[in-house]
């Protein structure tokens, strides 16, 4: 009755190996790296960097265990300091030929040491949190008001072209906070704009009202449609975000959104707030100004003559030089929106750029003065402009929806998009968190944090091989396949290990061992009683996973809610005590019953089991076998 | 080796009257120091900001706090934080001065007062990456002091967590009394209940009565206690209803005493097993870890007393009887059924 058929056995096999591997490596530490990332957002890295860098460093005589693009990073690992340092400067020189504007930026990181084969089964090690590794933390609140005005903004642009193009008369468009407000003398005329308006602008609401000559429609956004707006609104700070860190060049940021208008930006390694919050919280700009194509200028492009007055050089994203007017018609502030998307008429791929009432005014007017010219779309970061593109003006562009086309492909339509957003954030962010955690008091916390599980572990073993001999030994061996387990899962998943994180580890181990004591004094019991040892056994087990079962439902409870309410830090506990007790419910169990049956299992006549003193009040000698319901 | 030799059951319940007694009056204690006194509420519920720095030397707490409090940033807290050099400073909220800034302004202060100025300087860890910190440099390049860790909470976040922490104990209480309810019977639901959060008023009075610190971690660890010692109540509970089904001539008062003394072996072992790792935590976790394991330990410590003797006592006097159990539903009737109830 105590065996297991043979697929348990595999499967108990199984889970250890695959708990082995994914355990392993967090073991391995971490080795010496170089890190190259695009210091430009007009500069996308790929793959083509690889074999330059591989080159550059057979050049320099350096060898590199290998350099592998990932993300949008390349990562190159080496075997001490010395060498990464030399790399480091060796591919800088190489990638970098202007020192003082710098294409990419190549950064001295850390990087697991555990072999590719791990690596390639997505065998990583854990990701340790910033108190463990330190590091800075933020917590941006978005200001959504100010996004969804911002919409708003955008939707009273549409409706003013929409007007236009149908031909209705209207006596007024205006936004009245997040709501658009649109007047009419005429009632007829109110239910055909009433028509047009619900047809082409499916996200507004439309509400009539009015008094005497006065008809008013109003629209406000719908809940689903000011959901979609926040959401993008965040996703978009998020990007912005992205590009901005990313050059600080560190090994792996966190930006994730929390909650409906949170952002937590996590910067591992980073010690100064300051540098942090500047870099956080610097906007790139852009420009919208006409290209300037007299013959001087066009003398000037070939070098022949000095810009003229009142122009400046700046260079295309392919690198050709333009010469663009110092006057700016408009800024960034007036675009509200860029989609990458497709002509209506000719299918080519298209940016859309939707512009604010007042920048749609100042672009219509500019626009039928300058058809057939050129205009050019600048944008600045750390104070140096280039020209995202510089379209030529086809036709008068009234009502703020303005499309870029001709001679894109899709992937340039969805870059050049995301540059024009890239430059703002879709919506003001404020720090209402922050934490800095030096580096030696993460070390600390690793160790503390360590030790706490080893010593605890430790005092459990010991007293349960004391207490329950053999039976206590595989409780021993259960708790630390638990641990193993634990600790595979949480590498699987790459969760963020923090200090409550470890404080769930190890209280978690300290609940899980509750399982098996009630499995080994239940055995105990049924031997008390005068079953026989393998009916103990299997009475034991069987009687004891009710009252287990039970006990984690109530501990889950509290872990799940943990999970739902808490944020940050104890997120991290609630996880891994989650997380933990799931585990333990199989390897108390079923991994301990796969021991014991594997020891005891085969033997027809088993006369006595190794549990401790099994104690009789009566002190009779033991009754024949005999199963007590 | 076997800890606990019981020949014949021990009448606990016959000192019920007394337990509770001893019950009552420590959770009034508890319930009158959190009124007079109050938790002493961490800043990722008051907000504000907390700034760890560690001097060179001992440091002189009372320099510090001078030096703070002469900033005139209002009730400020100085004190020590592990060892005799970590001094842990913390700062209330001030509608007019802006949050973000205020780490940097004391640290700075703090270093003038040592007679240093606060400049950026380049480190390389020892595994080589570059990072660059504010530091504090004296004459002669010393770093009289280093700052460890600074957090600021604006009020805004401060208050949510304050409500979601609440929200999460009215989960956890109602997820359990449902659960309870429906694996066994109101009755027993409301005892354990009224039994745990009777140890969690008490947790938080030691914590108002010691003005120890209140942090998400010690939350955390109330929280984890509620659900960990409401399991104690559980096996007693399905002790009791194994025992009314198999012993059918006893009383319910006999019944209860059966229950608890012959889960009083586990009771212990499982709660001793637990508390060890939760003293590891205590003696290795440093300062960060403390007021979480001392959370638990209380919690260990009377989640046994309250679930042993006052959740049975409460269930006892609801009046629970062996028609309460055994009538609920026709499949429980089979006491041969392993999934009737558990026992230990």
């Amino acid at each position: 009755m105590n065996r297991y058929p043979l697929w348990k056995y595999l499967l108990l096999a199984v889970a250890l190996v695959v708990g082995l591997l994914y355990t392993l490596p967090n073991f391995f530490g971490e080795a010496p790296a170089v890190q190259v990332s695009s210091g430009k957002v007009t500069l996308k890295l790929d793959a083509a960097v690889v074999p330059r860098i591989e080159s550059v460093l057979q050049q320099a005589g350096l060898k590199a265990d290998f350099v592998h693009f990932e993300g949008n990073t390349v990562k190159a690992r080496f075997a001490d300091t010395d060498t990464q340092i030399k790399a480091k400067d060796a591919i800088s020189r190489a990638l970098n030929p202007d020192a003082t504007d710098p294409g990419y930026i190549v950064a001295l990181n850390l990087l697991s040491r555990s072999p590719a084969w791990l690596t390639s089964l997505h065998a990583l090690p854990m990701y340790l949190g910033l108190d463990l590794r330190g590091g800075v933390h933020f917590l941006m609140q978005v200001d959504m008001k100010s996004a969804l005005t911002k919409k708003a903004e955008s939707f009273a642009g549409d409706m003013r072209s929409l007007m236009r193009d149908k031909n209705i008369r209207h006596a007024g468009i205006t936004r009245e906070g997040n709501d658009v407000a649109i007047r009419f003398r005429d009632r007829a005329v109110l239910a055909q704009a009433q028509a047009v308006l619900a047809d082409q602008l499916p996200d507004l609401q439309w509400t009539e009202s009015g008094d005497g000559s006065d008809f008013k429609l109003t629209g406000s956004l719908k809940p689903e449609a000011a959901r979609r707006v926040q959401e993008q609104a965040i996703q978009q700070n998020i990007t912005t975000l992205h590009n901005r860190i990313n050059e600080l060049a560190i090994s792996e940021p966190v930006i994730q959104k929390q909650g409906l208008d949170r952002v937590v930006v996590q910067l591992p390694g980073v010690q100064d707030t300051a540098k942090a919050k500047d870099i956080i919280g610097r906007t790139a700009t852009l420009e919208i100004r006409m290209v300037e194509e007299s013959t001087e200028a066009t003398a000037a492009l070939r070098g022949d003559a000095p810009v003229p007055f009142g122009t400046e050089r700046y260079l295309e994203r392919g690198g050709a030089p333009i010469i663009v007017k110092r006057q700016v018609i408009l800024t960034g502030e007036n675009l509200t929106d860029a989609q990458p998307g497709f002509d209506s008429q000719t299918q080519e791929p298209a940016v859309h750029l939707t512009l604010d009432a007042k920048g749609a005014r100042i672009f219509r007017d500019v626009t039928r003065d300058s058809v057939g010219k050129r205009m050019a779309i600048l944008l600045f970061e750390k104070g140096k402009g280039e020209v995202v593109t510089a379209p030529v003006i086809r036709s008068e562009i009234g009502g703020g929806r303005v499309q870029i086309s001709g001679r894109m492909t899709t992937v340039e339509a969805n870059d050049t998009a995301l540059l024009l957003r890239a430059g703002s954030l879709a919506a003001p962010m404020e720090i209402i968190e922050e934490r800095t955690i030096g580096p030696s008091l993460g070390r600390d916390n690793i160790d503390k944090g360590f030790n706490s599980v080893t010593y605890g572990f430790a005092a459990i073993a010991a007293f349960m091989c004391v207490y329950y001999l053999l039976f206590g030994v595989f409780s021993t061996l259960a708790l630390a396949f638990n641990l193993l387990l634990l600790v595979a899962v949480l590498s699987m998943l790459q969760a963020t290990l923090t200090l409550p994180g470890i404080a769930a580890i190890a209280l978690t181990l300290g609940m899980a061992i509750d399982a098996n004591v009630l499995i080994n004094e239940r055995v105990r019991e049924e031997l008390r009683g005068g079953a026989s040892p393998q009916a103990a056994i299997h009475t034991g087990y069987e009687r004891a996973w009710a009252t287990i079962l039970d006990s984690n439902v109530t501990t889950l409870i509290a872990g799940l809610a943990l999970l739902a309410f808490g944020s940050g830090p104890v997120r991290g506990f609630a996880v891994v005590h989650c997380l933990g007790i799931l585990t333990s419910m199989f390897s108390a169990v079923m991994f301990s019953r796969g021991l014991v049956n594997l020891w005891y299992g085969r033997q027809k006549r088993l006369k006595a089991v190794s549990i401790g003193q099994v104690w009789r009040p009566d002190g009779a000698p033991s009754p024949a076998a005999e199963s007590k319901g | 080796m076997e800890f606990f030799r019981i020949k014949r059951d021990i009448p606990f319940m016959r000192h019920a009257l007394v337990f509770n007694v001893v019950s009552f009056l420590t959770f009034a204690a508890a319930v009158f120091f959190l009124v007079t006194r109050g938790l002493h509420l961490s800043i990722e519920f008051t907000g504000g900001t907390v700034l760890e720095v560690e001097y060179a030397q001992t440091a002189d707490i009372n320099k510090t706090r001078s030096t703070v409090e002469a900033m005139g940033y209002g009730e400020v807290l100085v004190q020590n934080f592990g060892t005799s050099r970590d001094v842990l400073i913390r700062l209330p909220i001030r509608g007019d001065i802006k949050q973000s800034e205020v780490a940097a302004g004391v640290f700075d202060r703090l270093c003038a007062a040592e007679g240093g100025t606060v400049s950026p300087r380049q480190f390389t860890t020892p595994q080589g990456a570059q990072v660059s910190r504010p530091a504090c440099t004296a004459a002669a390049g010393a770093e009289p002091i280093k700052l460890s860790r600074t957090e600021f909470v604006g009020p805004a976040v401060g208050r949510e967590l304050y409500s979601d922490g609440v929200k999460a104990l009215a989960f956890v209480v109602i997820g359990i009394m449902l659960y309870l309810a429906f694996r066994f019977e109101w009755k027993f639901s409301v005892a354990a209940i009224v039994a745990n959060l009777h140890d969690v008023v008490i947790i938080l009075g030691f914590f108002a009565f010691f003005q120890w610190e209140f942090s998400l971690a010690v939350l955390a660890a109330v929280l984890a206690v509620l659900g960990y010692s409401v399991n104690e109540s559980v096996v007693i509970f399905d002790r009791i209803r194994e025992a009314f089904r198999r012993y059918r001539k006893m009383s319910t008062r006999e019944v209860i005493d059966h229950a608890i003394t012959s889960t009083m072996s586990r009771t212990i072992i499982t709660h001793g097993s637990t508390q060890m790792m939760v003293l590891a935590m205590l003696l290795f976790g440093g300062p960060t870890l403390h007021y979480f394991a001392v959370a638990l330990t209380i919690g260990i410590l009377f989640g046994i007393y309250s679930s042993v003797f006052v959740a049975a006592a409460i269930a006892m006097w609801l009046g629970v009887k062996r028609e309460d159990l055994v009538r609920s539903g026709g499949k429980e009737h089979d006491p041969n059924d392993p999934n009737a109830g558990a026992v230990v």
